[in-house]
């Protein structure tokens, strides 16, 4: 029992070997689901618009005429050494996808979180604190219709306000035509290019593309973070705990801010990992939506001209990044839950 | 206050709680009294208004319960102060030890921050240094080395924590502990331990404790004075060993002839149950289960009655006798005990 | 039986007949939504002015296309001159279709699996929990595409591939839930204690641990339905999802709305998309409450308010 806490670097590797076995299910799962296509990638991609000599040449070079099990361990190979494989229809390679569309979707999904939790975490403690009040009712049916809401109804909805009615905001892409095409950028993230040449005036351009589509991807996911916090704090405020706590006399406001809180949002950190395959999904349909450039956009219209290598090496991009994603919310938690540690 | 006065003075206290079924009556008239060092055994069955009384002192109550009477702690009443003069009061005043330790620490907080906490809560001037002083002479009172301040919870045991509870509920000096059933959950060895610890507590720092059990071998070796309660009331209330040794109330001798010793040869119980707080019965609440009842216990409520050798006692048995009417005490028809029941 | 059956079902639904406050108003605000969606599938023919593809009226006359709300169109037409109020109606029954049709696919393939894999435990149990894992930590939506474009080349965009898709992303939900449920009863004592008497493994779970099990089906298939709309909107919203000659889908509407709202056409896209928003508020209002209702954790024992009567002379109490 009184064992004494392991330290967070004994825990972090035996979790980092726990990693490889379920990253090795996910890629094989992508592989063989990629493969259950009939026919293959290059004929699906080019057939009819390449002369038949091509399209073997291609099938060989891309080692397609390989048996299964050897395409198997490239493809394992090739995501060791980070290697996605290049497009079919644009010969473009899968990693500058990722680089160059991944930013754009980066951005927009740290925007989107950053919504998401402040608008999540503040209306489910509310909601939780005051349960039964007209408050938590509103909040809990807001949650549960935003929830119900898809990320491309409410784009429309934001659209046809601020961009139609309104003319506030605008409603398409990252940034104005002309500022994308002036801006050189280093780090494809936008917001951080305008901030390294002070153009505060390209600052203004792209902060005010980013409102609606995070906006609206942070607000969906607020909806479950609603509903996730506020259960959450219900539970806790009948903890044993609490009661004790009040019983030595703290304040009320400690009580519910010091003890209830903090343990309502420790399984919150759990389920946040989960919610990144919410926000992915999320985010490929407000991409869609805004015509916002990200990897998500990329992916439907890879998907549309039947680009079997695009789509399996940004499916594997989105494997990786639900793996790294799992981990890293394991590492958060047992940090700030010593039970974990384990 | 005056210099002897009873520490806490509970005067007819009712404590209600509202149910869909109708009210929940868990305290139905309750007076007790203590002092200055002195420890209060509080006993009965499961489900007679014991924990409630002990919360209803704290004000610690679920919403929507219903409190009538007076709770004078030192002359003041807790009853009528405000939310946040009973808050100052808990801690420093009167603490509260419960039943199950495991769950009432904080699992992210370490030891060291619920002392802090408490502390600083309570006297928010006080040095770093003095609160980390303070703690530790409490916990370490307890037999909980130093070492262990920057642990969290989770990294004790049973015992152990039970005690970190102890040491938490002592460390603001309080004048009444009130203690739910401190070793229910804990073995019979921790469970000496706690008591010896509880015990010191009454020597060392003249604190009146009351102590809520149903486990009459600890009443009889930790108690100065015992209540016995049934039903949301008090039975019988006395001297110790005088109640032990000459009980007055049916239900006192039913409970003590129930307790398993060495010389035991045959188990002994109480038929029934304890009966439904909503729909008790009518009168006295015991008559349904007492081998002694007489009709008029199925009449009128008892009234309370001083006795010669001390103790205070609800029962038609001690009187008084110009209250019983006619042919009052012939005994009375038990009806099936099935019926008591299915109260 | 059957009626074995209702009178169990009757008994897991008392709660909701003696639920009171907001609980109550949840349940039933969810199964009046819900059943309006219902009604209007099963109606859709009767009160539907329009076919769905119908885009001229009976004497051969093109309807006006991008047309705003009139008494001819209550909701206007859209861009392929089609009654954007008959695609509302005829949609309730795509939708309801392909979730029913999705739900029973994930039911009766996660629900067995996560039984046996839950009670019998093993080399298989561990493969099967990392495989289903993995998938349901993917972002569904792109399962469900991968599974949806490579079904397309082989059966078509129908109803079936959508709802096989949808239940790809369902099953491993399924399989948790019950799995991990299985595996906590497996040591609960009454279990232990049926096991212990020698029962077979086939009573033991039909008996005890899939009654168990089966109560916690209503809420999370009420939820995943609700759940299952969204998805196959978002199928259909990128093209995924039913072919518009086929049946009407809000979610293909949606996407053909969305130039539109730049022209300040706003009823092409704001009849589907709030058919789609109330149906999944009625569902997962009615999952919620369920579950606010049957699941004891979260209920609150009602507190009614008490008031003391004044104290009678100690004579008289009764």
């Amino acid at each position: 029992m009184a064992k004494p806490t392991t330290s967070l670097r004994t825990y972090a590797l035996t979790r980092l070997a726990l990693v490889l076995p379920m990253l090795w299910i996910l890629l094989t799962l992508v592989f063989f689901m990629m493969r259950v296509a009939p026919g293959d990638p290059v004929t699906a991609a080019l057939g009819g618009r390449l002369p038949e000599k091509e399209l073997q040449e291609r099938r060989h070079a891309a080692g397609y005429d390989k048996p299964l099990i050897v395409q198997y361990v490239d493809y394992l190979g090739d995501v060791a050494r980070l290697n996605f494989g290049t497009t079919i229809t644009d010969d473009r390679p899968v990693t500058d996808v990722i680089i160059e569309n991944g930013s754009a979707t980066l951005e927009l999904t740290f925007w989107a979180m950053v919504v998401a939790l402040s608008v999540g975490i503040g209306l489910g403690l509310v909601a939780g604190r005051l349960r039964d009040s007209g408050a938590d009712v509103s909040i809990r049916m807001f949650g549960i219709v935003v929830y119900a809401m898809p990320a491309f109804f409410l784009g429309f909805l934001a659209q046809l306000l601020f961009g139609e009615r309104l003319g506030w905001l605008p409603t398409s892409g990252r940034a104005s035509p002309e500022v994308q095409f002036l801006l050189p950028t280093h780090t494809h993230l936008y917001l951080i290019d305008a901030i390294i040449y002070g153009d505060w005036a390209t600052f203004k351009d792209v902060v005010l593309h980013l409102i609606l589509p995070a906006a609206t991807l942070g607000l969906i996911i607020a909806g479950v973070l609603i509903r996730l916090v506020r259960v959450n704090v219900l539970q806790t405020m009948k903890g044993d705990y609490i009661e004790a706590a009040r019983a030595r006399g703290i304040d009320e406001k400690s009580v519910v801010y010091r003890h209830a809180f903090k343990n309502a949002l420790v399984p919150v950190v759990t389920v946040l990992g989960l919610q990144v395959a919410l926000l992915m999904s999320g985010a490929v349909l407000t991409e869609t939506t805004f015509n916002w450039p990200g990897i998500g956009f990329e992916l439907v219209r890879y998907l549309n001209n039947r680009d079997y290598i695009a789509v399996q090496g940004i499916i594997t991009f989105f494997a990786l990044i639900v793996i790294f994603v799992s981990v890293l919310i394991d590492f958060v938690n047992a940090w700030i839950d010593p039970r974990v540690r384990y | 206050m005056s210099a002897n006065g009873p520490v806490l003075d509970v005067r007819d206290l009712r404590v209600w709680y509202g149910s869909t079924r109708g009210a929940v009556r868990a305290v139905d008239g309750v007076s007790i009294q203590i002092r200055a060092g002195e420890v209060l055994g509080l006993v009965g069955e499961s489900g007679c208004g014991k924990s409630t009384l002990g919360r209803g002192v704290m004000g610690l109550l679920p919403d929507g319960s219903a409190v009538d009477g007076q709770v004078l702690f030192q002359d003041t009443d807790l009853l009528k102060v405000s939310d946040r003069q009973l808050r100052r009061m808990r801690g420093p005043d009167i603490a509260l030890i419960f039943q199950e330790p495991m769950t009432r620490l904080n699992p992210l907080m370490r030891i060291e921050d619920h002392f802090s906490e408490t502390i600083t809560a309570h006297e928010p001037k006080l040095s770093k240094a003095e609160v980390r002083r303070r703690s530790l002479e409490a916990l370490g009172g307890m037999g909980i080395p130093p070492t262990r301040f920057r642990n969290y919870p989770h990294e004790f045991s049973g015992g152990m924590r039970q005690r970190i509870m102890i040491a938490l509920a002592l460390v603001l000096r309080p004048k009444l502990v009130i203690a739910d059933e401190p070793t229910t959950a804990l073995d019979v060895l921790v469970e000496a331990q706690i008591l010896s610890i509880l015990a010191d507590l009454k020597r060392n720092f003249d604190t009146a404790l009351l102590l809520i059990t149903h486990n009459l071998g600890i009443v009889a070796e930790a108690c100065d004075r015992v209540a016995v309660m049934y039903a949301g009331r008090i039975a019988e209330e006395g001297d110790a060993r005088t109640v032990f040794s000459q009980p007055a109330h049916p239900y006192t001798r039913e409970l003590l002839r129930s307790v398993i010793s060495l010389n035991t040869t045959g188990l002994h119980y109480i038929p029934g149950a304890p009966p439904s707080l909503i729909d008790p019965p009518a009168a006295c609440k015991f008559h349904p289960r007492c081998p002694d009842a007489m009709r008029v216990c199925a009449q009128l409520a008892p009234v309370e009655q001083r006795l010669s050798a001390g103790q205070r006692v609800e029962c038609w048995l001690h009187g008084p006798g110009d209250r019983i009417p006619e042919g009052g005490r012939e005994p009375l028809e038990q009806e099936r005990i099935a019926v008591a029941e299915e109260a | 039986m059957a009626s074995q059956l209702i009178a169990r079902a009757g008994r897991a639904f008392g709660p909701v007949r003696e639920a009171r406050g907001v609980p109550r108003w949840i349940v039933w605000a969810g199964i009046v939504l819900t059943l309006l969606f219902v009604v209007m599938a099963l109606t859709a023919p009767w009160i539907s002015p329009y076919a769905f593809d119908q885009y001229k009226d009976a004497s051969g006359q093109r309807f006006v296309k991008q047309q705003a709300p009139s008494s001819a169109h209550p909701f206007g037409t859209n861009v392929q001159s089609t009654d954007v109020m008959s695609r509302v109606i005829w949609g309730a029954r795509t939708e309801l279709k392909v979730v029913l049709f999705a739900v029973v696919v994930s039911l009766l393939v996660g629900l067995p699996l996560g039984l046996l894999s839950g009670y019998f435990g093993g080399p298989v149990d561990r493969v099967l929990v990392l495989i289903m894992d993995a998938l349901f930590a993917f972002p569904y939506l792109l399962l469900a595409i991968v599974i949806a474009f490579l079904l397309s080349d082989k059966f078509g965009s129908g109803v079936a591939t959508a709802a096989f898709a949808i239940s790809a992303v369902y099953i491993p939900q399924y399989f948790r839930v019950v799995r991990n449920h299985v595996v906590s009863l497996r040591e609960e004592s009454y279990v232990e204690a049926a096991r212990a008497l020698g029962a077979r493994p086939r009573t033991v779970i039909g008996r005890y641990v899939f009654q168990n099990v089966v109560q916690s089906v209503p809420v999370i298939a009420t939820l995943n339905a609700a759940d299952a709309i969204l998805t196959l909107a978002a199928l259909g919203f990128l093209g995924y999802g039913i072919q518009p000659t086929d049946a009407a889908e809000w979610g293909y509407d949606s996407s053909r709305a969305l130039s539109d709202a730049g022209a300040g056409i706003w009823w092409t896209g704001l009849f589907p998309g709030m058919a789609i928003v109330l149906l999944v508020t009625g569902l997962t209002l009615l999952g919620e409450g369920l579950n606010d209702v049957l699941n004891p954790v979260l209920r609150r024992r009602k507190m009614e308010p008490v008031t003391l009567p004044p104290r009678a002379p100690q004579e008289d109490r009764a």
